[in-house]
């Protein structure tokens, strides 16, 4: 774990820059992260699912599978792979700042 | 001389990740498919290029008919750690299925039909072998419709080009 700035705010991230402290995040730190992650802007059905994953981590302590990611959060499973390129739950996870989910499904 | 000899030390710089993975599935069991979907759908999740090709049994997983009736095998299998004649008895690998199912779906793990949906949805790319689909009379008309195309074992290799195959 190591402290770094991200949108000039110091958090605490994993060795693959995941937020250890989901408390720490905002929404300008969930802007940086996304930029640096391939996806240049966050649009309101990105923020869809980032919001969905955070709340759901928060309410229940994981982060939900694909499955229910793509049944419930309101983006179907196609969408949110266009959204997110490089692994919906993983990147969503990453920019919601929350940690990497850790299921394989 | 030298230079042939300080040749061979060379080695090629390997790739610090998998871009793609091409899958084939072989088997019709419960425990023949699940391996073969949850690597694919991993792959797609973490942003990996997959291909799944199905052959001979494995094209169980993708017939409109028998993709939701997939059984474990409850008979020839050391590791459900039954004497084999318990596992012969009708309907008893209905039920060990009935279990896995319920054990699955708590992991959130989809029914098969499902999950190849699920995969087909995240972009990996869905394929019937042609010597397997020849052999059993089969047509594109039996299959799901996220199967993308009946392929030879050529094409296959052709679509891998880059990717690590795995085998299950």
């Amino acid at each position: 774990m190591t402290m770094t700035l991200i949108a000039d705010a110091p958090v605490d991230v994993d060795a693959e820059g995941f937020l250890t402290d989901p408390g720490q995040w905002n929404e300008q730190i969930a802007e940086a992260i996304a930029e640096g992650n391939g996806v240049p802007e966050l649009t309101d059905r990105h923020w869809l699912v980032v919001r969905f994953m955070r709340e759901r981590y928060l309410a229940t302590g994981t982060a939900p599978t694909i499955r229910s990611l793509g049944k419930e959060s309101g983006v179907p499973v196609k969408e949110l792979y266009q959204l997110f390129p490089k692994g919906p739950a993983k990147l969503a996870a990453k920019i919601g700042g929350i940690p990497k989910p850790k299921g394989c499904i | 001389m030298t230079e042939l000899l300080e040749d061979t030390h060379h080695t090629p710089a390997e790739p610090k990740t998998i871009e793609k993975v091409s899958i084939v599935i072989s088997k019709g069991s419960l425990e023949g498919i699940y391996p073969g979907l949850i690597m694919a759908n991993g792959a797609r999740m973490e942003g990996i290029e997959a291909d799944v090709f199905f052959t001979f049994f494995g094209l169980d997983a993708i017939r409109k008919d028998r993709s939701a009736k997939i059984k474990v095998a409850t008979v020839g299998n050391p590791g459900m750690h039954l004497p084999t004649l318990l596992g012969a008895i009708p309907g008893f690998s209905a039920l060990a299925t009935k279990m896995m199912q319920r054990q699955m779906e708590k992991l959130d793990i989809p029914p098969i039909p499902e999950f190849v949906e699920l995969i087909a949805d995240s972009g990996a790319g869905l394929y019937a072998c042609k010597a397997t689909v020849d052999m059993f009379g089969l047509t594109m008309d039996d299959f799901v419709p996220q199967v993308s195309d009946i392929i030879t074992v050529g094409d296959f290799y052709e679509r891998a080009a880059g990717a690590q195959i795995i085998f299950t």
